[in-house]
């Protein structure tokens, strides 16, 4: 192809394949820019504080989506509370603990397959095992619970990467002064991680926030503010997927799409700036 | 704490201390009998904890199994897997889901077709072709869309790009054609990111090799670098897969879930994810059962492509 014969002159094959390659990141670029454009200009007209504060009335779900807010906060929280300390403590296993063989790569290889576990079999399999299995009925805590089998892969993986980010000598110093193993990983090696540890979480929680289908099996769409965590409700993609598919109120699905896209942003972008802001004062 | 001391002490610490002599542990043989069993007991909880991941993923395969198995039974697996027919509220229904693959497959490939040249043109774009201002920009933009919820995508598929189709093809633009532009655009970010990685880990002094034969950049790319990121750019292409066929809203907002085998591209179609979504609500008895079954399908297809990818690295781990 590129000038193999000497026919084509070499610079011109090049010219042409580096505008190309220019033409696909141009195209991307303008896919997903008209995404968020398009989302952002439909949306940003209802983003009123009375669209964000009140409750939806009437059948065609006038007014506010409080309601979905509060359900949405709540489940990621208590999926989060649920999550953490297992799979913060699994990564310690993994980096601190394990000997290299086949245990470690069986974890490995069970938390791999967890993370490619498609939503909806999570879905049925939380309502089968939380919702109809365990009694919880369509409740916030057993859609957290199903949400935290979604986020074990993430938490665990990022997690791991932060405690071998954490440089071997910190932990030489803590053992030339006598600290048994477990003082230097809580004392030492999870304290110098957890900015990294914090990354790790805010990005499973921006993708357990805009979760649809493990929730809608799990929590129902029942529109509620749940203040037990064994009440239901209807999270803001479940509601933006609702309102979208019966068409009865687009303008309520823009502004909730919009407000779900601030908010996974908004997470995300913290963990970008945790982790930037932790490299400065690294380096 | 020193309650339990005499068959463990006697046996395990040595184990221990035989661990622990590596380069960054301490000998716990000067450690007390206390401080060695509080030890010992948190590297078990921790193990625990580790192994929560694995009976994850038992846990989920045996309760949607317990729940689907029995459309097996019922129908035989030949007949699950092979049948045409989907007519779960017929007088006889019938309970067959390769139509229901085939539609997977087709709005999978045709996403795949669609965004994987355009994710690893932005990947090779990203780190070689871009300059560090332009990739500075570019780069967290595309990470940033990665994390956009699903259900986003299939608002913008179904309220922005549905009309223009329906416009262009003369229909009601719920069909394959919106689908495989969704998907694409969905995994793009996911693909363009990991390809980058396995790009940007080459190292540079096998770039500057190129160069110095008096290669052009094209060149370059084409002959030295996609050869040498081959395996991360199919991993990053088969977990893009594997995101597409298991991609639940997005696909039910565009494809019109019609229970036909559809006639044409711009026709509506129904899939193995959409069909739980759509039925679900309704569903009951057999019916829920072989939804199920489907889940399990969806399951081992999922493990399938997670063990393409652990064998293809083994691969590639082999050869260099």
């Amino acid at each position: 192809m590129s000038g193999r014969r000497g026919v084509i002159d070499k610079r011109v094959t090049n010219a042409a394949a580096l505008a190309v390659i220019w033409v696909c990141a141009l195209t991307t670029v303008a896919f997903l820019g008209s995404l968020l454009l398009y989302v952002v200009i439909n949306g940003i007209r209802e983003l009123t504080p009375a669209f964000i504060f009140t409750w939806p009335h009437g059948v065609n779900m006038e007014g506010g989506i409080w309601p979905t807010i509060q359900s949405t906060i709540y489940v990621t929280v208590l999926a989060m509370v649920i999550v953490t300390p297992v799979a913060v403590l699994a990564a310690v296993y993994l980096a601190e603990y394990a000997v290299q063989g086949r245990l470690v790569r069986t974890i490995r290889f069970a938390a791999d397959s967890l993370a490619a576990v498609p939503s909806i079999v999570m879905g049925l399999f939380g309502m089968a095992l939380f919702v109809e299995g365990m009694g919880l009925q369509f409740s916030t805590l057993a859609g957290a619970l199903a949400l935290s089998f979604l986020m074990l892969p993430i938490v665990m993986r990022t997690t791991e990467e932060a405690i071998r980010a954490v440089p071997k000598y910190i932990r030489w110093g803590s053992y030339g002064l006598g600290a048994s193993k477990w003082q230097t990983v809580s004392r030492i090696v999870l304290p110098a991680a957890s900015p990294r540890i914090l990354t790790g979480l805010l990005l499973a929680m921006g993708r357990a926030a805009g979760e649809t289908a493990v929730v809608i099996y799990t929590m129902g769409t029942m529109i509620a503010a749940p203040v037990s965590p064994l009440d239901p409700g209807r999270t803001m993609p479940v509601h933006v997927m609702l309102m979208a598919m019966e068409g009865i109120n687009l303008k309520a699905a823009y502004g909730t799409a919009l407000l779900l896209v601030i908010m996974v942003l908004a997470f995300n972008l913290t963990a970008r700036y945790i982790v930037r802001r932790n490299r400065r004062m690294q380096g | 704490m020193t309650l339990r001391d005499e068959p463990a002490a006697s046996t395990a610490p040595r184990a221990d201390v035989a661990d622990s002599r590596g380069p960054d542990a301490p000998t716990l043989s000067t450690i007390s009998r206390s401080t060695y069993l509080k030890e010992a007991a948190l590297k078990n909880l921790f193990l625990v904890c580790a192994f929560v991941a694995v009976a994850a993923v038992l846990l989920i395969f045996m309760f949607v199994g317990y729940r689907g198995w029995p459309i097996f039974a019922k129908t035989g697996l030949a007949a699950f897997l092979g049948g045409l027919q989907w007519q779960p509220t017929a007088e006889q229904p019938q309970f067959g889901i390769l139509a229901l693959i085939i539609n997977s497959l087709i709005a999978t490939l045709g996403g795949l077709a669609l965004g994987a040249p355009l994710a690893v043109g932005t990947a090779v774009f990203l780190s070689e072709v871009a300059t560090p201002r332009v990739r500075e920009w570019v780069r967290p933009a595309v990470e940033l869309l990665a994390g956009i919820p699903s259900v986003v995508y299939g608002l913008f598929g179904l309220l922005a790009l549905r009309p223009i189709i329906a416009q262009a093809s003369g229909g009601l633009g719920f069909g394959f054609a919106t689908a495989w532009i969704v998907l694409a655009v969905m995994i793009l970010p996911t693909i363009a990111a990991i390809s980058e990685d396995a790009l940007r880990s080459i190292p540079s002094g096998i770039r500057e090799a190129s160069y110095a034969m008096g290669a052009t950049k094209w060149q370059t790319i084409w002959r030295v670098l996609l050869p040498a990121a081959k395996i991360g750019i199919i991993d990053a292409i088969i977990l893009g897969m594997g995101r597409a066929i298991g991609e639940t809203m997005a696909v039910v907002m565009v494809a019109g879930n019609a229970k036909v085998i559809p006639d044409g591209i711009f026709k509506p179609f129904l899939t193995l994810t959409t069909v739980i979504v759509i039925d679900m609500p309704y569903a009951s008895g057999d019916h829920r059962t072989a939804l199920f079954g489907v889940a399990i399908v969806l399951f081992l297809i999922s493990m399938a492509f997670v063990a393409a990818i652990r064998v293809i690295s083994r691969l590639g781990g082999e050869q260099s």
